[in-house]
Parts: C-alpha cells; structure tokens; sequence
C-alpha cells in the first residue's frame, strides 16, 4: 500500500522541510519513498508545495494528485487541494492562517491553530512540526522514537541546537 | 548497503566523483543546479577541479581539453544549455574524447520553462551535434538509477572513447528517494590511456587530438571506423525493462520519469481487469528494438507516452516495422501527465 501525503502552504514556512521529515520516518521504517518539491519561485515567497510517498513496494509517479493526508498551511493551498484529498482521508489545517472549514463528510479535517501555538510556546517557525505532529498522533504514522532519528536526520548539521525545539513542537502538537 | 536519502541531481553528482570524475565543468541553470553545487562544494576536497565556466559553451570546450588529457571529466546542464553544447560535442565525438554530458531537460523550445520535460528526445538520439555521429544516451528513471548509470556512463565513454550522455528530466533531477552508492573508484591517473595528450618529455611520438580531416578518404576512412564501435555499442549496451508484458494486450512503453507513471497507470488498467504491461527503454541510443519486439509478443496495440507531443514514439514504431498500431499520449509545456489520464487513453484503446 502506499501512503500520499501533500503538504502545502507559502515558500518558508517549512512546507519542503516536513516533507523530508516524513521521507526520513519512512525510510528509518525500512521503507520506499519519494519526496517532490514544487521548484521554481516558491522559494521567494509563492506557493510552494511537496508529494511525499511511502510505500511497501517501488513508487511509481511521485507526484501526488489526490492525497490521503493533507497538511495545508495557508487559504490558496486550502482552495487548491481541500478537494483533492481522497474519501477517507485526513487534513491538517493551520487554523491561525486559514480560517475556511470543509464541510465535506468523507474527509476527517482536523484545525489546529499551529502558527499561534508556535507563537505562544516562542518556537516561532515551527507551525510547521506543530501540524506533523498532530498529524503523527493522529495517523498512528511512527513512534517518538522513529520520530526522533528522522528530525536528527532531517535538520541540517549546523541547526543540531533546534532538535529539541522541534520534538517540543511534535508534543505540542500532538497534544492539541 | 546504507540508503540516503538525496536529490536524483546530488545523487547522480555523488556517483559521478565515486566513478573517478575528477573534474567537472559547468555554468547554473535550473533544474539541475544541484549538480553544479554539489561539485563546487565536493570536488575540491576530493583532490578535483571544479570550474564555473564563462558559458554553457566554455564548459563544454573545457571538458574537451581535459578529456584530451585523459582524465574522467563532465558537465551538465538543462535543455536551452545542451543546445549551446551542441557544437562542443560535435567535436569530441569528432576528436574519439570520452566524457559525461547531463541534460536534466525543462521544457523548450527557446527558453520554455523551468518544469520536468522529456522534449530532448530526438536532440539527444539524433542530434547532439553535426555530422555523422550516434551519442550512448542512459535514460535513468530512479534516484538510484542516476546514481548507477553515471558510473556506467563513464566506463562506456572510457571503452569506446566516446561522449555519453545521461538524459534525466527536471523531476528526476528535483526529486529524493532512497539512494546507496558503490565503493568509491581511485580517480585514473593521468597518462594512462594510451592516446591522451599529456607531457611525456619526448619519451614517445607525439599525441594529437584533432577532428579536422581535410582528406575526404581519411575522414571516411575515420567515421566508418567510428561506426563499427558504434555498432558494438548497439549490441553490447541496448538494454531494457518489462513487467507484466507475458500475455499482455496492451504494452505501455514509456522512459525516464514517465515510466513510473505509466507503470502507476498499467497497474490501474490491470486493476480494472485490461491485460496492460510496461516496457522502459534502460538506453535510448542505442534502443533496445529487440528487448521491445520481444515484449509486444502478446501484445495487440502499444501505447507510447511522454512528456512531449511525441518522440520516443518514432523509435517504437521503427523498431515494430509497423506490425502493430501505436498510439500515442503525452503532455507537454512543463506538465507531468497523471497516472489517471494515461490510465483513461489505455481504456479508450480496448474500446473498438
């Protein structure tokens, strides 16, 4: 079987950095993944947006249409991808940032004002592993464990200091 | 073997220094500037050069001084900059220099755009340059495969003394997946092969490397010559992948990125109880007419897709002497096709 997930929302946000951290949990759990970013202006502050696909066997086109998790980060992407998710799927909305509900019952959307809390709980930039968080404790994804080796993975050899900062953020939200 | 996970770009990067490339040439252009970073950052540690050169035509002519010396060396670049190669090329397939060109393709003509493509096709099988030359073209489908064919790419340019070409597309090039990497290769020494062009202090008669034959019967003397290895090549290194296709109805045959989406879509064809198989050209020159007939054994009609309007699609009906009908389904300007849409152009072909 294999797993889509879309992560959307404006270059800088860390749309491209959760999709990574989500390759890493699925290649820490001996699996096979893909991870294709949108390229091109995003980076300058456009939309910008990531297929990530973790799979048992080989995948085939990385680039995912219709998605069976969704995390959006701001409206244009909500308006872009809400009903592109498939029947039976999750969204994990920024609510501080889109403040549109679906009303479409064969998806299960979860809120999570994610740019607030990372604002209250001063790991400003971390909206971002505050959705994957949530996201983590509501799909039965991985462990803390395997979570842990992916954000030490994923972040870049000199951020080594802003591990912890994002296990918090993990907590955060999964407790939310 | 460890798996990391990395850019199709870094990867292929990464093989390329493991295969003993100790010097790289380039100038930036999306999608593929991931290369060109990767070698600033590793070449130099390794004991390489790294040159940024003035244009897309200064690399191309420092890969041919340097391949005259010798020694494993590349460059890469992304469509509207393979053009400006073209000539360069031209003269190191001319002059017998081994070298590794990649083309991660964005879409054209002009300038197109910045997207994944697949519209080199018939540049890099039939014209990379003037006169009468065949350039090996890999068609890498995986991270891991741009990885394994960069290294193969220069063993194959070493044994017939020629350039190859890795054609990826911007997809391939931008997307990670889990990649492991042979044992690294000691670069090869300077002055190793016989016939390069390095100082010897008059131990033996002079070496030259020269494309200029002003002599018609020397040039075709040369070229003729030049075409018996091209012959080997065709069948030595003609390689190819199917699945599904024993008892198939219907063979999708697809390279590079659009393989895996086409496979995604015979998967749904099968799915909804149509008789689909896959066919994926490994090598585009030379192309594996062979491997081909031998998966549309079963087969009623083929189906060819691409990221263009159409041009692996004549290879396929060369090489099928038009035995069967051949259909085609591409997107183009930039767009990568949806399994689904191919999977809608297969259900329309079993409708009479």
């Amino acid at each position: 079987m294999t797993r889509e997930f879309l992560i959307a929302g404006f270059g800088g946000q860390g749309i491209l950095f959760v999709g990574k951290l989500l390759s890493y949990i699925g290649l820490i759990d001996g699996k096979e993944v893909s991870w294709l970013p949108s390229y091109g202006p995003a980076m300058r502050g456009g939309t910008c947006n990531c297929s990530v696909c973790i799979s048992g066997s080989p995948i085939g086109s990385p680039l995912v249409v219709n998605p069976d998790i969704l995390i959006v980060m701001n409206t244009p992407s909500y308006d872009k991808f809400i009903g592109a998710v498939k029947k039976g799927g999750k969204a994990f909305v920024d609510s501080s940032l889109v403040d549109k509900r679906s009303e479409n019952p064969d998806i299960e959307c979860h809120y999570i004002p994610a740019t607030n809390l990372a604002h209250d709980n001063e790991i400003k930039g971390m909206a971002n592993i505050i959705l994957l968080g949530k996201l983590i404790k509501e799909t039965g994804l991985a462990g803390l464990e395997t979570v842990r080796k992916a954000v030490e993975k994923s972040v870049s050899a000199g951020k080594a200091g802003l591990i912890e900062a994002n296990m918090r953020a993990i907590e955060i939200g999964a407790a939310n | 073997m460890e798996r990391s996970l990395m850019k199709g770009n870094e990867a292929l990067a990464e093989a390329a220094i493991r295969a003993g490339c100790a010097h790289y040439f380039g100038y930036p252009i999306t999608p593929q500037n991931e290369i060109t970073a990767y070698m600033s950052k590793r070449l130099p540690k390794v004991g390489g050069v790294f040159i940024q050169a003035e244009s897309e035509i200064g690399a191309i002519n420092m890969v041919y001084g340097c391949a005259a010396t010798g020694t494993r060396c590349m460059t890469s670049s992304s469509s509207p900059g393979i053009s400006l190669k073209t000539e360069g090329i031209s003269y190191l397939a001319g002059a017998d220099l081994p070298c590794v060109i990649v083309n991660v393709q964005r879409g054209g003509p002009g300038l197109g755009s910045i997207q994944p493509s697949q519209a080199d096709y018939w540049q890099a099988t039939r014209a990379l340059g003037h006169g009468d030359l065949r350039i090996p073209v890999f068609a890498p489908s995986t991270v891991q495969e741009m990885a394994d064919m960069t290294g193969k790419a220069f063993d194959l340019a070493d044994e017939y003394r020629t350039p190859v070409m890795i054609l990826a597309d911007g997809l391939l090039g931008q997307m990670m997946e889990p990649v492991s990497f042979p044992e690294e290769k000691a670069p090869a020494a300077r002055g190793e092969k016989a016939w390069a062009a390095n100082g010897h202090g008059n131990a033996r008669p002079k070496n030259i490397v020269n494309s200029l034959y002003l002599q018609p019967e020397k040039l075709e003397q040369n070229i003729k010559e030049r075409f018996v290895r091209y012959g080997e090549i065709e069948k030595k290194y003609a390689d190819a992948v199917s699945d599904n296709a024993d008892g198939a109805d219907i063979i999708v045959a697809a390279y590079g990125s659009t393989a895996r989406i086409a496979r995604s879509a015979a998967d749904m064809a099968r799915a909804a109880g149509i008789k689909t198989g896959t066919f994926r050209p490994l090598t585009l020159y030379p192309f594996p007419e062979k491997a081909l007939r031998e998966a549309c054994a079963s087969a009623k009609k083929v189906l060819v897709t691409e990221m263009s309007m159409g041009q692996m699609v004549d290879d396929v009906k060369l090489a099928l002497e038009c035995k069967l009908p051949v259909e085609f389904f591409g997107r183009t300007g930039g767009f990568v096709p949806a399994p689904s849409e191919i999977f809608e152009k297969i259900k329309s072909m079993t409708e009479v």
